[in-house]
């Protein structure tokens, strides 16, 4: 499809192919545990993207098209490791079992993170471009320190792999051996920039300057991503290192809600990756291969309703915070100027007080 | 009560190494601090004692030295950065006011950024560019961060391990200049909070606040000023954010008249902030407009000028005079 080094275990068509150093060896009801993650996370992302037209979020970055790369390595995770993620990752929160609601409460402007990040072992949003790469090997350094056998995955995208910080975080991974996973979505646009610009090598192939290896799976497949992932994430536990991996995959809506692609990118291109998409091929092999009927999908899909109308009520049941809780938190300990803001507000009349 | 004579420079160093034994979470991070010492030396044997896994020598590069502290202050660890110089904490700005700052408050109080980034600031010491600046105000401004800085060794030895036991990050901002002056250190009490401002002369006529190196120069024009039968009162801010305003508005009550000291330009600066504070609470006490001695509004100059750049006692005594000159 993309070139013989791309690790695919599943074609477009829903085929299975081998490949030489990776072979799924899960059972029917595993991969259809899969298509189910898919399908409520797209239509966690269809529905929430309703939401923002109907006024009801001020921003939504739609998953749709990598679904295949989220589910496949968030599925690859052990409950001990921990992510890092970027803004787009609502697969990667919804395997780590982040409610749905949750995701979009900075989306709906009410909150600058959204979930305990503790509790779920999965970072809050970072908007800013690569930052949580570094947060991502720090916490691989505590965890070597602590010699305990977890491994840490940060996910970001290839507009971000330009950053200084992605790359400084290379370096870092590699002198010191941290146990952490790289996983790039090679979405092929970062807003209207191609990928193209962004690296003129393929991206996995820089980890090798680095010092680490570098591997370039088919995004659109879920069964190799998970494959992949879990290899990199195991070999991370065990002390061998740090791990690249690009999925290669399409982001097929926009950028974000506030986006307009069709100003930048071809029709034509969207229809070739339409006919790559992660979840009809996944789908295909459910039926062929394992027997599933259409009832067993349409469960699905009345789940992921069910889902979609919960998330819808609890997206509406979220109002306005009291504007004194932007005071909560800022610091760990007292701080005058903290309580000086709290009392003007109190005193103006703009809140009734908390804490 | 148990003291001991030492430089800044060691009180630092022996500061860190307290923080180290009593807290096995603490570990410090940066450019040539292991076999090394630092390029100050303030981490001199701290690697040999402690193992390379909490005496990190660094790769180049800033950014990382702080983000990576942030992933493992996420992990319950406390790291201490050290940024080589004042002028080499840029790359690292987007860590510290992106990430460092405002995690604790996007995470709604579940990671603690226990970090402290420790920068040897300001001039004095000859050096070519890049190498005596004076970055503060840039973090001042910033909610979630705290900057402190000391100006005496005792300040040093108890400031640092405050800082590293605080729950939030702290920029730690060191003036290089005084690393060598030597000091009397109490080993067994720690002279004042972290985020104390601190009476270092009294005085009656004016109220001459600064910080870090500046400290010294003002305490030698007030000996200056003294002979001179005027009375200045000498505060050392020590946190610059947030400004302990409790020791400064009294002072200023009782002497009308105010100075600030800062080796940072004017605009936008520390300086300002304590004039406008103390201006809104103080108004009906002042006598005369608070004044700033500042650098100028110039990139710092090559160090051969430096001396005509940095506040001295005549440019002191000067804004003392003027201030002194307002009759009302």
């Amino acid at each position: 499809m993309i070139d013989e080094e791309l690790v695919q275990l599943l074609t477009p068509e829903g085929e299975r192919v081998s490949h030489p150093d990776y072979q799924s060896t899960l059972g029917g009801d595993e991969i259809f545990g899969f298509f189910r993650d898919m399908a409520i996370v797209r239509r966690l992302c269809n529905e929430s993207t309703s939401l923002q037209r109907q006024g009801q979020l001020a921003l939504w970055a739609p998953v749709q098209g990598q679904e295949a790369a989220q589910i496949g390595a968030g599925r690859a995770l052990a409950p001990m490791d921990f992510t890092f993620p970027s803004y787009r990752e609502h697969g990667i929160a919804w395997c780590r079992g982040v409610p749905p609601e949750d995701m979009l409460r900075i989306f709906r402007a009410v909150s600058n993170g959204g979930w305990d990040p503790q509790k779920y072992r999965h970072s809050v949003p970072t908007v800013v471009l690569g930052n949580q790469a570094l947060h991502a090997v720090g916490y691989a350094m505590g965890v070597q320190r602590d010699g305990a056998e977890e491994a840490v995955m940060t996910f970001f995208g290839d507009g971000a792999s330009s950053q200084g910080d992605v790359l400084e975080s290379f370096v870092w991974a590699a002198s010191f051996n941290a146990p952490v996973v790289f996983f790039c979505q090679n979405n092929q646009w970062g807003i209207s920039t191609p990928s193209s610009l962004q690296s003129k090598v393929p991206l996995f192939r820089r980890a090798r300057g680095f010092g680490f290896p570098g591997v370039r799976v088919d995004g659109n497949d879920v069964l190799a991503v998970h494959e992949v992932t879990k290899r990199a994430l195991e070999n991370a536990r065990l002390g061998g290192g740090p791990t690249l991996i690009e999925a290669y995959t399409y982001r097929m809506g926009a950028h974000t809600t506030s986006d307009d692609p069709t100003r930048y990118r071809i029709d034509a291109e969207v229809e070739v990756w339409k006919h790559r998409d992660p979840i009809e091929r996944v789908k295909s092999l459910l039926v062929h291969e394992y027997g599933f009927k259409t009832k067993d999908f349409d469960e699905v899909g009345d789940e992921a309703d069910v889902m979609a109308l919960k998330l819808r009520e609890d997206v509406l049941a979220m109002g306005r915070p009291d504007p004194i809780t932007m005071f909560d938190d800022v610091y760990a300990a007292p701080h005058p100027l903290i309580d000086e803001g709290r009392r003007e507000m109190i005193e103006l009349g703009i809140s009734g007080g908390s804490r | 009560m148990a003291t001991t004579t030492m430089t800044m420079a060691k009180a630092l160093n022996d500061g860190l190494r307290r923080a180290m034994e009593k807290n096995k979470k603490v570990l410090l991070m940066g450019e040539d601090i292991g076999k090394l010492g630092g390029v100050f030396r303030i981490t001199d044997g701290l690697q040999k004692d402690f193992g390379e896994d909490r005496v990190i020598d660094a790769p180049l590069a800033e950014s990382a030295i702080v983000g990576t502290a942030v992933g493992l202050a996420i992990r319950g660890y406390r790291t201490v950065c050290e940024i080589q110089f004042d002028g080499f904490v840029y790359p690292a700005f987007d860590q510290i006011v992106s990430q460092v700052a405002k995690l604790h408050k996007r995470s709604d109080g579940s990671y603690t950024m226990g970090l402290v980034i420790r920068i040897p600031f300001q001039g004095g010491i000859g050096a070519i560019e890049h190498h005596s600046e004076s970055p503060e105000a840039y973090f001042a401004q910033t909610a979630g961060l705290r900057v402190v800085s000391c100006s005496t060794p005792n300040d040093a030895y108890w400031m640092i391990q405050q800082a590293i036991e605080h729950d939030d990050p702290i920029i730690f901002c060191e003036p290089k200049s005084r690393y060598w002056e030597k000091g009397e250190v109490d080993l067994d009490t720690p002279p004042h909070g972290l985020f104390d401002a601190v009476v270092r002369r009294e005085g009656s006529d004016v109220t001459v606040i600064g910080y870090g190196s500046s400290v010294k120069t003002i305490l030698r024009a007030a000996d200056t000023a003294a002979a001179e039968n005027l009375s200045i009162e000498v505060i050392d801010a020590r946190s610059i954010a947030p400004l302990d305003l409790g020791p400064m508005i009294k002072s200023v009550e009782k002497t009308g008249r105010l100075v600030v000291v800062q080796e940072a330009p004017n605009t936008a600066s520390v300086g300002s902030e304590i004039v406008t504070e103390l201006t809104e609470r103080c108004f009906y006490s002042l006598r005369a407009p608070g004044i700033r001695v500042s650098g100028y509004h110039v990139p710092y100059p090559p160090s051969r000028i430096e001396d005509e750049y940095r506040p001295n006692v005549d440019r002191i005594l000067d804004a003392v005079d003027r201030v002194m000159g307002f009759e009302s």
